[in-house]
C-alpha cells in the first residue's frame, strides 16, 4: 500500500485523485503505526517550511519516517514543500529539515530575475534532466510540470541533483538520493507528465 | 523560454455550465464535468471555475459538484463563488482545489484574505475584481456578479488587497466579457502599474493573437471563457484549447 502522509500541510486529495486515475490505491494517514507498514511513502506539502516541519514533529512522525526511509530504505517521494523538507533547512524559517539529502532551501534570488518574472514562480515549466533515473523513465526535457514556489532547493552534492529548471536562472527542481526522491513541482497537477512520473515512482 | 499560463474560465449557475455576454444573458453550455474532462485531454494549464450566482442567491458553494470536478481536474483548479468565510475555504481545499477566488466578500471583510493567506499560503488566495466603465469612461470595481459598485477606486482596492496578502489578482472586464474584442489593455496597464503580484486577465479574448498584447501590457496569465467553449462567431458550442506548439510559437517564443 502506498501511504500519503497527512501532517496537515497541503494538497493531499489531489494526489490521491491522480493515483486513483492511474489505478493505484492509496491511503492517507497521520498515524505512525500505519506509516510503519507502508510500502511506499509520499510526503506532500504546501506552505511555510517551519509550519510543515513543526507539524511533522507534533504528529510524532519524524522517528518513524527516519526508521522507514533511512534504515529500511522505503521509497519516499517528497512533493513541493515535502521535497524541501528532505534537506538541512530553509531560509524561510529556523527549523531544521529532515536532513536526508545534503541541500539547503533558498529564496529565489530576485536580483537575477528580470522584472516580468514574479515570485512565486507560478507556472508550467520544463525540466533539464541531469542524471538517469527510474523516476523519469519515458520523460524527456520537453516534459512540462506545474510549479508554485518562492524558495528552491540547492544541493551541496551535485550527485543528488536529478533535474534543473530555468526561471531567471537554473535551479534544482528535483533531487534523488538512493530511495529518496523530491520534486519541487506538482506531478499530481501536471497531466500526463505527472501521471507518468507517479507511475514510475510506483514501479520503483 | 518563459511560459505564461493560459486559463479557461468556466462559469456556472449552480450545476449548469453557462456563458454570459457582459455578465448578462447566461446561455446554457453543458455539463461542467464533461468540459473539465475535455480540458484534461487538451492539457490546459489551469482552470478557473466560478459559480456566478452563488453570492447573488446567497448560496453556499456546491461542495458535491466541486468535489466531483476536482476529482477529474489533473491541472491546478481554482474555485470561486459564494465563498464568505474560513470554514468554507478550508472545506474547499480539502475537496482538492488549489486556489480559492474571492470577490463579493472582499470589500466588507478584507481580513478574511489575511487569515486565509496565513493558513493556506498567499499563492492559494486569488482576489477577483470585476471592472466596468462608467459613462465618463472611468473604470470602477464591482462585486456580486457585477451588480454592485465597490466604494474603493480600483487602485486603492488593489493596494489594500495586496497589503492584506492575496497571492494573485483575477481582473475581469465586464464590458469585454463575451465580446471577442480583445483584452482591455488600458485596464491591464493600470492594474499592473499598481502591483507586483501576478495578474490573470479575463474578458475579450477571441484568439491566441490576443494573448501577446495582454502580456506586454503587464498580465502574468491570460484567461478566457467564450474563446474556449465556443467555435467561431456563430457561437457553436465546442470545448477547445490551443495546441502546445501553437502557444510556444505564437506566444511564448515572442516574449
Amino acid at each position: 500500500m502506498i501511504t500519503i502522509i497527512d501532517y496537515n500541510a497541503g494538497n493531499i486529495k489531489s494526489i490521491q485523485n491522480m493515483l486513483k486515475r492511474i489505478g493505484v490505491k492509496s491511503c492517507i494517514s497521520s498515524k505512525p503505526s500505519e506509516i510503519e507498514t507502508a510500502e511506499k511513502l509520499i510526503l506532500p506539502g504546501v506552505g511555510h517550511f517551519d509550519y510543515g516541519m513543526m507539524n511533522l514533529k507534533q504528529s510524532g512522525l519524524v522517528d518513524v519516517l527516519n526508521k522507514k526511509v533511512v534504515d529500511e530504505k522505503t521509497p519516499l517521494l517528497g512533493i513541493c514543500l515535502g521535497a524541501q523538507l528532505l534537506g538541512n533547512g530553509s531560509e524561510e524559517g529556523n527549523e531544521k529539515g529532515l536532513g536526508w539529502i545534503d541541500m539547503d532551501v533558498v529564496k529565489f534570488d530576485k536580483s537575477k530575475l528580470s522584472e516580468n518574472l514574479k515570485i512565486p514562480h507560478m507556472s508550467w515549466n520544463e525540466i533539464n534532466i541531469k542524471k538517469e533515473s527510474k523516476l523519469l523513465e519515458g520523460l524527456d526535457n520537453d516534459a512540462r510540470f506545474y510549479f508554485v514556489h518562492s524558495y528552491h532547493m540547492k544541493c551541496n552534492d551535485e550527485m543528488n541533483v536529478l533535474t534543473n529548471t530555468s526561471y531567471g536562472y537554473e535551479f534544482t527542481s528535483a533531487v534523488e538520493k538512493e530511495n529518496i526522491f523530491g520534486v519541487q513541482f506538482h506531478p499530481e497537477k501536471s497531466h500526463k507528465f505527472g501521471m507518468r512520473l507517479l507511475e514510475n515512482f510506483m514501479s520503483i | 523560454m518563459r511560459r505564461i499560463r493560459v486559463i479557461p474560465v468556466l462559469t456556472l449557475q449552480n450545476e449548469k455550465l453557462v456563458k454570459t455576454i457582459r455578465f448578462k444573458n447566461p446561455t446554457y453550455i453543458g455539463d461542467p464535468i464533461n468540459a473539465v474532462k475535455i480540458f484534461n485531454e487538451k492539457e490546459v494549464d489551469e482552470i478557473v471555475i466560478l459559480d456566478i450566482t452563488a453570492s447573488k442567491e446567497k448560496r453556499e458553494p456546491n461542495y458535491t459538484k466541486i468535489e466531483e470536478i476536482a476529482s477529474e481536474a489533473f491541472m491546478p483548479f481554482a474555485y470561486g463563488g459564494g465563498v464568505k468565510n474560513l470554514n468554507q475555504i478550508e472545506k474547499l481545499f480539502k475537496l482538492g482545489i488549489e486556489k480559492v477566488v474571492l470577490n463579493s466578500v472582499l470589500e466588507d471583510n478584507i481580513a478574511l484574505v489575511t487569515e486565509a493567506a496565513k493558513i493556506f499560503g498567499s499563492q492559494s488566495i486569488i482576489a477577483s475584481i470585476d471592472v466596468k466603465k462608467n459613462i465618463f469612461g472611468k473604470l470602477n470595481a464591482y462585486k456580486i456578479s457585477g451588480s454592485t459598485k465597490i466604494n474603493y477606486s480600483i487602485d486603492d482596492f488593489v493596494n489594500k488587497l495586496e497589503e492584506a496578502g492575496v497571492g494573485e489578482f483575477f481582473i475581469n472586464s465586464i464590458d469585454k466579457d463575451g465580446t471577442y474584442s480583445g483584452y482591455d489593455l488600458a485596464l491591464i496597464n493600470q492594474v499592473s502599474s499598481k502591483t507586483n503580484l501576478p495578474i490573470v486577465v479575463c474578458g475579450g479574448a477571441s484568439s491566441i493573437n490576443d494573448f501577446l498584447p495582454a502580456i506586454q501590457a503587464g498580465a502574468s496569465a491570460v484567461a478566457a471563457g467564450s474563446m474556449f467553449v465556443y467555435t467561431g462567431a456563430t457561437r457553436g458550442i465546442l470545448i477547445n484549447y490551443p495546441k502546445q506548439e501553437e502557444l510556444v510559437n505564437k506566444v511564448y517564443q515572442q516574449l
